[in-house]
């Protein structure tokens, strides 16, 4: 008999040697085979004494035993290393970019607007609107500003050919809502308004949102509550200065301008707040008993403030945005900033 | 209003320095918009007169001067002005000045030494001026400070002021009210009347006594109208922005500065017979004092005189009858014109006055005798002459009744109580008569304020004087209501996202547009038109959101933006009763973004049709009509619950060519309310059973739209049939010329069993029976 350790360290050298797993199961089918060496082996056990059949079956099974690990071990091996060249070869280059398309925006003004409305919804402002094309009624008479006053020649207002007015602010819209609701009312008014002004600061229609709260107590403390409150959380400053200066606007008294500390120097002095450390952002005030009186509303009992502010002014203090009329120009390059 | 603080500070002088006292204007509300020096900073330059000016011995254009600047001896200065003569009075900078931008010291000139310089007034950074040395009155005080001299320290103060302030367009009217802000002491002038030597009067006529209710006129003669204005008056009339001209003009600017009252004075030999107030007549015309001629208009006061206007009242005087140089006698006004007579007069004729702009605010009539004695005095004293009588003519002037201020009722509006005593204190700073009734006030407005009539118009003034920054700021309380949320209703904001995460840009255009473009569009389009357009690109109302969005896309075009894909949510405006909101889009150039990893295609009609059935969440019913605009066979009107809610389509080719394109757009515009409407979801039970699908083929006519078929199909479907799809659209080879094959899925499935074969094939014939009924289409061999 052959010695079965020769058997098998020739076999180990066998298996080592295979390049693939087809050479593998040649070299296994060499040892293991029907007419495999260590096969053979054991045929020939039949023809050994009895006294030597056992100890040589049990040298033959070892060996058997560490030429099928071995192969096991080749084969394991192979088939990683196979699977490894499979994986490299799919292998993607993750930095390409994705697939599809791509997300376009909102508008600088709609953000802002957005902004603005969910701020002052969270506070239980309802949004409500107006016609843009309004007549003299609306947007003057029941406002408290009669013809031929001067505050007539502040508005700059355009007319159509059929004698009615594009408006000039928002508040019209107080007018019609306090004409079709009953006070308790709380609102806000986003839109479009005109003026007859076109230069390096002026766009001859822009974005204005009016509020309006009536009840029976709303002061002027709580008009300056709201707006503080409201400018503190647009701008995200809890240490936002503001102050409110006495000022005239026919459909309100007492009037206030608001004004909040210069968010691009902070109060240091800049080109923006042409060097006085306060941006003027807002007009507000009481609502006038004679807006009252135009919808009939009872002025002992109720009370209520109203304010106006400019949107392209919020964006562009809150976004940095240096000249008023990109935003009407519509460069896709300026709004994919906004994105 | 421009105005000087020194003036002000003779009047009232709070302890408050210029900054202090600006900050406590504005936060009264009358708000400082700019404090300018009356000249830039220099120092050292003192008032001198050149004794002689010779040749200097090694220059032909210099001269050498000998100067008395006060001193014991004259100095020596060089000097290289062309009017530097013996006798003239000039700024001298002396050794060690510093001037804007240039540093004084004592040097050789060539060869002589030089102890100074003469100024002009460019040297000094002072506006105006000829060239050449600044030369000074004769009677300028030699040795003295130029800046304290010509009052060069001031600060002109300009405030915005509100147009409810007429009272503040005054150095008095401020005085008094800085005095109320600050509790500082006011010294108004003292104004005594003027001697009367003659008895002339000119007879006055009033017509329109409503508009007019007072007028008050005054002959002086014999003046000299040559007469120098005195040099404290000019600088009180430059520091406040007024161009001095002639002594007795200058006069009547300065009591409108110093009191408010605008006054005019005609040359009195100009005027025919007396003067009447009245309204202009049909087609006077008059030459006014800015050269301008102006047509009259029936409600526009004038002053005339027997050949017609003279004056336009108010607002501006005729040149005819202005005073000149030559001027000896003069005839003054002081009136009272009622703001209501004068309100939107002058802008009507493109003017803006001095007079008319305090006028249309409300002039004091109770301070238009004081003023005619302060100007006839001032004429006197500065060009002579002698004064006749005032003559009065008074009708019915504005009342001022008595308003009651209740505490309470200023408490509530305020949000903090502010005592009895500081409100009647205030408002009695303020001019008027107070009487304290301890619950509420009685408050008489004084006659120079058009502002006070109603409570409210006094809780002003109140909380204005307390201070809005002492009135807390308060989160107020209410009570928490929720705010309806409707569900089947998409808001803006959703359907603006929506749009955003399909890449759409969102754009915000002009309202008014190029009426060419609207009908462009569509001829039939009827624009509103603006009266008063910016211009004519911008003067007619949009009808439809597309003008602005192709003119958004040649924009971007013209920046190398191909690719654009983009919406607007705005109104339209056919009318003031009809502006409906509508969602308009464009989208040009590539489907996607030029990318490695997906060919390249031109976005067509189904890419945007596609996009709008993502926002409606279910297939639009679409049907082929003819829009203008879009391409006839490439257009689509959309509708739904029974009507047409928008359109969709490629531009048509022949606007492509006229916006200059380099290729069709693909268009959408709808109804935005439409879009946004949704049902509620209901709930239905999903099936445990399997599901069967069969694909059809059927040929039909290639013109009938698989619109047709697929409404034929649902016709003839079966309670079990759950979806009916297009899946191909088939021409050519196997189907026979001007037929087309369409192949359709259908997916049946029912909730309680599984079909059995005879079910599904009976519910298929079904479907090829009203298939052929309906549109002639059958199943493909």
């Amino acid at each position: 008999m052959r010695n079965p350790n020769e058997i098998v360290a020739e076999a180990l050298a066998a298996i080592h040697g295979c390049p693939d797993l087809q050479a593998l199961e040649q070299v296994k089918a060499g040892y293991l085979g029907k007419s495999g060496q260590l096969t053979e082996l054991l045929k020939s056990l039949g023809a050994m004494p009895a006294d030597q059949r056992k100890t040589a079956g049990a040298r033959i099974n070892e060996a058997k035993q560490a030429v099928e690990a071995a192969l096991k071990g080749r084969r394991d091996a192979l088939q990683q290393a196979e699977l490894d060249r499979q994986l490299a070869a799919e292998t993607l280059d993750v930095t390409l970019p994705g697939r599809g398309l791509a997300r376009g925006g909102l508008h600088p003004v709609s953000r802002t607007l957005a902004r603005i409305q969910a701020l002052f919804r969270s506070i239980g402002f309802e949004v409500a609107t107006g016609p843009e094309i309004e007549t003299d009624f609306y947007n003057f008479t029941a406002l408290n500003i009669p013809e031929d006053h001067p505050a007539r020649a502040m508005h700059d207002t355009f007319y159509l050919q059929s004698g009615e007015l594009l408006r000039t602010h928002t508040s019209p819209v107080q007018v019609h809502h306090m004409q079709t609701h009953q006070p308790p009312l709380r609102i806000i008014a986003p839109g479009r308004v005109y003026r007859c002004d076109s230069d390096v600061t002026h766009t001859p229609m822009f974005h204005q949102i009016e509020g309006l709260w009536v009840d029976e107590s709303v002061s002027f403390a709580d008009l300056k509550g709201v707006l503080a409150d409201f400018m503190r959380n647009f701008f995200e400053r809890d240490d936002l200065p503001v102050r409110f200066r006495p000022s005239f606007f026919p459909f309100t008294e007492p009037s206030a301008e608001m004004d909040i500390g210069c968010v691009m120097c902070g109060g240091e002095g800049c080109r923006v707040c042409s060097h006085t450390g306060w941006l003027e952002v807002l007009g507000c005030g009481m609502v006038h008993p004679n807006v009252f009186r135009h919808v009939d509303i009872d002025t002992e009992r109720f009370v209520g403030f109203a304010f106006g502010l400019g949107v392209e002014r919020l964006a562009m203090l809150r976004y940095g945005v240096d000249d008023l009329r990109l935003f009407f120009e519509n460069d896709l390059r300026f709004l994919k900033q906004f994105n | 209003m421009q105005f000087s603080e020194a003036w002000l500070r003779s009047l009232v002088n709070p302890a408050l320095d210029t900054s202090q006292l600006a900050h406590a204007l504005t936060m009264a509300g009358l708000e400082v918009e700019a404090l300018t020096p009356a000249a830039p900073p220099f120092n050292n330059v003192v008032v001198a007169e050149i004794l002689s000016a010779e040749k200097h011995p090694n220059a032909d254009r210099l001269r050498v001067c000998q100067v008395d600047v006060g001193e014991a001896a004259p100095v020596t200065i060089v000097c290289g002005a062309p009017n530097a003569a013996a006798g003239l009075k000039v700024p001298c900078a002396r050794p060690g000045a510093a001037l804007p931008g240039i540093e004084i010291k004592v040097a050789k000139v060539r060869g002589v030494e030089s102890f100074g310089m003469l100024c002009s007034t460019k040297e000094l950074g002072l506006e105006g001026g000829a060239e050449g040395l600044m030369v000074l009155d004769a009677d300028a005080p030699v040795g003295e400070d130029f800046r304290q001299w010509l009052n060069l320290d001031d600060t002109l103060i300009t405030l915005k002021l509100t147009p409810n302030r007429a009272d503040c367009l005054s150095v008095a009217g401020l005085a008094r009210e800085v005095g109320a802000i600050t509790g500082a002491e006011v010294r108004l002038p003292q104004i005594g009347e003027a001697p009367t030597r003659i008895k002339d009067t000119l007879p006055v006529k009033v017509t329109d006594s409503a508009a007019c209710p007072l007028y008050l006129g005054r002959v002086v003669r014999g003046i000299n109208a040559q007469a120098a204005t005195p040099r404290w008056m000019v600088e009180r009339l430059e520091h406040s922005g007024i161009r001095p001209l002639l002594a007795p003009i200058d006069i009547t600017n300065y009591v409108l500065l110093e009191l408010g009252q605008p006054m005019h004075a005609f040359a009195l030999s100009r005027l025919q017979g007396g003067v009447e107030v009245r309204l202009a007549h049909p087609g006077e015309t008059l030459e006014l004092l800015n050269g301008q001629t102006v047509e009259l208009a029936p409600d526009m006061l004038v002053i005339a005189d027997a050949n017609g206007p003279v004056a336009l009242a108010g607002i501006m005087g005729g040149q005819p009858t202005s005073v000149e140089r030559v001027t000896v006698d003069v005839f003054l006004e002081a009136a009272f014109f009622a703001p209501s007579a004068i309100a939107g007069r002058a802008r009507r004729l493109g003017l803006s006055t001095d007079s008319s702009h305090r006028f249309e605010r409300g002039v004091d009539f109770g301070a238009a005798r004081r003023a005619m004695e302060r100007a006839t005095q001032l004429l006197l004293d500065i060009c002579g002459g002698q004064a006749g009588p005032i003559s009065e003519t008074v009708a019915e002037l504005p009342q001022r009744p008595p308003i009651t201020l209740r505490l309470a009722r200023l408490e509530r509006v305020a949000g903090i109580a502010i005592g009895a005593d500081q409100v009647a204190r205030g408002l009695t700073a303020l001019g008027a008569a107070v009487e304290n009734r301890g619950d509420s006030l009685v408050v008489t407005p004084p006659s120079f304020r058009f502002d006070l009539a109603i409570e409210e118009d006094l809780i002003e003034e109140a909380v204005r004087l307390f201070g809005y920054d002492n009135i807390p700021a308060q989160p107020p309380a209410a009570p928490s209501r929720m705010l309806p949320q409707d569900e089947k209703v998409l808001g803006d904001d959703t359907l603006r996202q929506m749009l955003v995460d399909l890449d759409y840009q969102e754009v915000i255009t002009y309202s008014f547009v190029d009426p060419a473009w609207e009908t462009a569009l569509d001829a039939s389009a009827r624009p509103l038109p603006l009266a008063n357009p910016l211009a004519v690109q911008l003067s007619a109302m949009r009808t439809t959101l597309w003008g602005g969005l192709i003119e958004t896309l040649r924009h971007n075009l013209n920046r190398q933006q191909e690719r654009v894909r983009i919406f607007e949510l705005g109104r339209v405006y056919l009318s003031q009763l009809e502006q409906p909101m509508r969602l308009g889009g464009l989208v040009h150039g590539d489907v996607l973004p030029e990318q490695w990893g997906a060919a390249a295609r031109r976005v067509d009609f189904f890419d945007l049709k596609g996009d709008l059935e993502r926002l409606f969440g279910q297939p639009l019913e679409a049907r082929s009509a003819a829009h203008p605009a879009l391409h006839p066979g490439q257009s689509a009107e959309l509708r739904a619950e029974g009507r047409a809610f928008g359109w969709i389509g490629i531009l048509h080719p022949r606007l492509v060519q006229a916006f200059d394109l380099p290729s069709a757009p693909v268009l959408f515009e709808i109804d935005s309310a439409v879009l946004a409407r949704r049902g509620l979801p209901r709930h239905a039970t999903v099936s445990r059973f399997p599901q069967v699908r069969r694909d059809l083929a059927f040929v039909l006519d290639a013109h009938t739209p698989a619109g047709e078929l697929l409404a034929a199909l649902r016709k003839g479907a079966s309670a079990q049939v759950r979806s009916i799809d297009v899946f191909d659209d088939y021409r050519g080879k196997g189907v026979p010329e001007n037929q087309k094959s369409l192949a359709i899925r259908v997916v049946m499935q029912d909730t309680e069993r599984t079909l059995t074969d005879q079910e599904v094939e009976d519910a298929v014939q079904n479907l090829v029976d009203s298939a052929l009924r309906e549109c002639n289409a059958s199943l493909r061999a």
